[in-house]
């Protein structure tokens, strides 16, 4: 059974979002980390770099598989977690404590499509 | 049944068999096949011939090219192999295995593509290779691709017009079908500068289509300030002695590892290499092995950083390659182990000095001018000849050389490696003497 | 095998040597050049005597498995037996210069001129193009010749190519390399292209589609005629992936079916050795009206890997028109005999006749033994493993591919082991999970391989 936070908004590409004001902090969520299996490594994109909701914008990679992660927002990229870079198994010891990206959000709208803790628990149980 | 070596199959095993499936004869394995498409007729090939027969079938096709003395390069070179590498790689440990997928049976092979990938930083000066490239012009073509990965969404490259014939035709296949704007040009340095936006890469020779070691001095600052990857197509065992892609400053390193002792063989199989930077690490295409332990903690090797590559990411891999050329790989590791420091570095002594001779005497006939004078090279050069070059080359070819490689400029080029004699250099200038131009 | 813990490196002394060249010429003022353009770092290779490098590369091999080693199911690759007499006669053409006029050639010319008619006949294709070095190099120029033909005609919206599910991933890798866009067209519960969900992709933006046949599950897609006629009609081609030509071979041309383009692999087919991964050699034919293209595509820097051409050839003449007529069946009845032998302990998720290959979903009674549990099981008894994983369609799919070179006492023995993994499985599965007890190593953590990749060696 995997972990889902309350609080969170979810992708359909189980990407999680916490919104702070126009900010959107992006990580992946307890599910998909638990079927990677061991992260070896996480494809951040660059500081400034341009996203669009439901775009790619990185990847996890585990030994034998490889997952795109998508933008749940569009907006640019305001932050980008280093310490992934070193570190990919901070993914996969706490998935929502290791966030990947912030997005500086260009329509906040677009967060009404994304699922609540509630809704995301009936595809990611 | 007849008999046939490589068929184990008696009557009676045929018969197991197809009680156990269920069927009554292996025509009725194919029923799902649409019968039109069941090939029923006689195949037009020769009937089988034994052993003796297949091998007197090529015996007499190989007499019937005719042996030269090879006085050319062009991107293929005559170089020394020695005995013990194909005593080695014919081993059928090595020879009759696949790709190692199954590690802990394969060590053999893993561990010398991990030798191969220190010893390809070792003459590059990079910090990581990969397991091989078809050869070198695919590899210098995975590169192109390569400087557009790794520059996001940038898709110029700029290509030497002093690069191999063939490694700029197949950098030209490449461009066409993936969308790569390809420039080529004879002076790198102004059209890195005229500056595009989207520049990716810059390719260029180590040692050109002339022979001549190019200076690449300032290039790489250059092609970096304008947001570009530097490649440099190297010679492999040239880099014993010239100056290496790192020391160059360049990010990825390519080339043909066949001047690493692989016998001509009429073009083929070589081997390509491909090195570059670590930062580059995630694009570099193909297999790479890696160290790692078991749980007893013994030193083990594995296929490693494979969520690159096209079984995981099909479409997105970093390329398509699957099936590289590993043998060859072995070939070469086998030959720089043979060879060393002091071996590689006396291959391209004898050969640099036996080409200089080579050089001097042709430019004496006074059948030559040197339209690169000053300018140095190693093993290969190409002179401007003062005679009708078709002529030259029949004159050649009668008294059994290979020399005076034709190229577009309208140069000929000659190549010495530490194989050629000074018997046969003076042979080759004699002939040229000789004959009436 | 034994576990030998060397690297080449590590036996290095200084001042040894194993080469043996020439005198440098006397007096003459040698080799110490001096400019801008010459090496300055020092160059780090071994120093080792003949003898050490015979002893390493001879103890590397020995933990080495290769097909004259044992039995080597491996699907979807083709691990025949490597006949000898090929391997020797490769060095008649050692001192061949690729550039060479062709009037000093005639001998290599007639070996590709015979392996052009010989691999026609045998495909149905018209001619064939060399140059491609293996089988993922075969399917690119393959595809590039698609879009050439298309280009000729000044169709030039086909920019999509159609790759089922099952395929190799080496198809849509191919294709985005070539530039065109992959359309996946699904496969049915019978494993086999789903003609339902083809027909509305196909369209004025359809280069092709690219078939294995039989695909990946060793199936034969029945439907390549309706599905031929389907592509055909609606403008675009159809792209044979040879890597499934085996049982084939002397049975049924790609070209009889309505393929206009496809590769072989020398390496599978046509039993030249896998040498560990390659040098392999992927020829690819077409049909009449593609022959106009057909060298246009400059992929590779000579004529391709002439070396393993001339082994081929050699098979071809081994074989003859006589043998070739067995040569896929016996794969296909191998295939179906381990098929039948083992579906009571192993899930065959589709029932029916196979080709050369099939695919098992895994153990019938799993519990916690997975797939590649039952691989590295496979390994302690002298075999080796299936491929894994793949196709993706199942989830511990289990492809096996036995190859007509494969005696029945040597199918009975796998046959055998597989059923005893299956008890194991069930009486001790630890003994499964620690899998394997008997090799040089036992599984590496290629977790902390790939997070801290050591790529090359550093001295302590």
């Amino acid at each position: 059974m995997s972990r889902i936070i309350e609080g969170l908004l979810y992708s359909e590409s189980h990407e999680w979002v916490k919104v702070e004001g126009d900010l959107a902090i992006i990580g992946v969520s307890d599910f998909a980390q638990a079927e990677m299996g061991d992260i070896t490594y996480v494809d951040l994109p660059s500081e400034g770099d341009e996203v669009q909701a439901g775009e790619e914008f990185g990847a996890l990679e585990s030994v034998k598989a490889s997952s795109e992660l998508y933008s749940p927002v569009s907006g640019t990229v305001e932050a980008v977690n280093d310490e992934l870079e070193s570190a990919p198994e901070k993914v996969n010891e706490d998935a929502y404590g290791a966030w990947i990206i912030k997005v500086k959000m260009s329509d906040t709208s677009e967060l009404d499509s994304l699922m609540n803790a509630a809704a995301y628990s009936e595809i990611a149980g | 049944m007849g008999t046939f070596a490589y068929f184990p199959h008696t009557e009676e095993d045929i018969k197991v068999m197809l009680e156990r499936i269920g069927v009554s004869s292996m025509d009725e394995l194919y029923a799902d096949v649409p019968s039109e498409f069941i090939h029923r007729g006689e195949y037009d090939l020769p009937a089988a011939k034994s052993e003796d027969e297949v091998r007197a079938w090529f015996e007499a096709l190989a007499s019937r090219n005719v042996k030269l003395t090879v006085f050319a390069g062009g991107g293929a070179y005559d170089h020394y192999t020695p005995s013990v590498i194909p005593y080695i790689t014919s081993r059928s440990e090595f020879l009759t295995a696949y790709t190692p997928y199954q590690c802990e049976i394969s060590q053999g092979t893993l561990r010398y593509i991990f030798e191969w990938q220190t010893l390809i930083c070792s003459l590059t000066g990079l910090d990581v290779a990969n397991a091989s490239m078809y050869d070198g012009p695919t590899a210098a073509a995975e590169a192109m691709r390569m400087c557009v990965a790794c520059t996001r969404k940038r898709n110029t490259v700029i290509a030497s017009s002093a690069l191999l014939p063939n490694v700029l035709a197949t950098l030209r296949t490449y461009a066409r079908y993936s969308g790569i704007n390809l420039v080529e040009t004879w002076d790198i340095a102004e059209a890195v500068s005229e500056g595009t936006l989207d520049l990716a890469g810059v390719v260029v020779p180590s040692i050109n289509r002339f022979g001549i070691i190019e200076n690449h001095t300032g290039l790489a600052s250059l092609v970096h300030e304008m947001g570009g990857l530097l490649v440099e197509y190297c010679d492999p065992s040239a880099l014993a002695v010239v100056k290496t892609p790192a020391e160059w400053g360049a990010d990825i390193a390519v080339g043909d590892g066949q001047t690493l002792g692989i016998p001509l063989s009429y073009g083929g199989p070589y081997v390509g290499f491909m090195a570059c930077r670590s930062e580059w690490m995630r694009k570099l295409p193909g297999r790479i092995v890696g160290q790692t332990s078991d749980a007893e903690g013994r030193r083990s090797f594995v296929l490693t950083l494979q969520a690159r590559e096209q079984h995981i990411r099909r479409e997105k891999a970093t390329s398509n390659i699957c099936s590289n050329e590993s043998l060859m790989a072995l070939w070469c590791t086998v030959y720089l182990s043979v060879m060393g420091p002091e071996g590689l570095r006396k291959v391209n002594s004898l050969s640099y000095q036996g080409a200089h001779y080579l050089h001097d005497r042709l430019l004496a006939t006074g059948k030559f001018s040197d339209p690169f004078e000053g300018r140095p090279f190693l093993k290969e050069f190409a002179l401007q000849p003062l005679c009708d070059v078709a002529k030259l080359q029949q004159a050649l070819l009668d008294k059994g050389f290979f020399g005076a490689l034709g190229t577009e400029e309208g140069y000929v080029t000659f190549c010495v490696t530490e194989r050629r004699t000074r018997e046969e250099i003076d042979a080759l200038v004699k002939t040229i003497e000789e004959a009436e131009l | 095998m034994r576990y030998y813990d060397k690297l080449v490196f590590e036996l290095s002394r200084p001042g040894r040597s194993a080469y043996s060249l020439p005198a440098e010429p006397a007096g003459e003022s040698g080799f110490a050049p001096v400019g801008p353009v010459w090496r300055e770092t020092p160059l780090d290779l071994p120093e080792l005597s003949e003898p050490d490098v015979v002893r390493h590369y001879t103890n590397l091999s020995q933990m080495n498995f290769g097909v004259d080693t044992g039995f080597y199911p491996l699907g979807s690759c083709t691990m025949k037996y490597n006949p000898k007499i090929n391997e020797e006669l490769v060095s008649l053409f050692n001192g061949v210069h690729p550039l060479q006029p062709e009037s000093s050639t005639e001998g290599v010319r007639a070996v590709y001129d015979f392996m052009d008619k010989a691999l026609a006949e045998i495909t149905g294709m018209k001619h064939f193009t060399f140059l491609p070095c293996a089988g993922a190099h075969g399917e690119l120029t393959g595809l590039m010749l698609i879009r050439e033909y298309h280009m000729s005609r000044g169709d030039t919206a086909r920019t999509k190519i159609i790759v089922p599910d099952s395929a190799h991933g080496t198809n849509p890798a191919s294709a985005a390399v070539c530039g065109l866009e992959v359309v996946v067209v699904k496969s049915r519960p019978d494993g086999l292209v789903d003609v339902e969900d083809l027909k509305p992709l196909l369209g004025p933006d359809i280069a092709g589609i690219m078939m294995t046949n039989p695909n990946t599950l060793g199936l034969f897609e029945r439907d390549i005629k309706e599905i031929a006629s389907l592509v055909h009609e609606c403008g675009g081609l159809l792209y044979y992936d040879g890597a499934n030509m085996n049982p084939l071979l002397g049975v049924v041309r790609p070209g009889d079916m309505g393929f206009d383009v496809m590769h072989l692999n020398l390496h599978k087919t046509f039993s030249t050795p896998h040498g560990g991964g390659g040098p392999g050699s992927g020829p690819v034919g077409v049909a009449e009206r593609l022959v106009p293209f057909l060298h246009k595509p400059k992929v590779s820097g000579f004529h391709g890997n002439f070396g393993v051409i001339v082994r081929a050839c050699a098979y071809i003449l081994s074989l003859g028109r006589e043998n070739i007529k067995l040569a896929g069946k016996l794969s296909t009845l191998a295939a179906n005999y381990i098929k039948e032998s083992l579906k009571d302990s192993y899930k065959l998720p589709i029932e029916s006749v196979c080709k050369h290959e099939f695919v098992f979903d895994g153990l019938a009674e799993h519990g916690e033994v997975t797939t590649l549990d039952v691989a590295k099981r496979l390994l302690d008894y002298g075999f080796h493993a299936p491929t894994i994983y793949f196709p993706l369609l199942f989830h511990q799919a289990l492809m096996i591919e036995p190859t007509e070179t494969e005696s029945l006492q040597t199918l009975d023995a796998f046959i055998d082991v597989m059923h005893k993994i299956a008890r194991e499985a069930a009486d001790d599965p630890e003994l499964l999970k620690t899998a394997p007890h008997n090799t040089p190593i036992g599984r590496p953590d290629e977790t902390v391989a790939a997070r801290q990749p050591i790529l090359k060696y550093s001295k302590q």
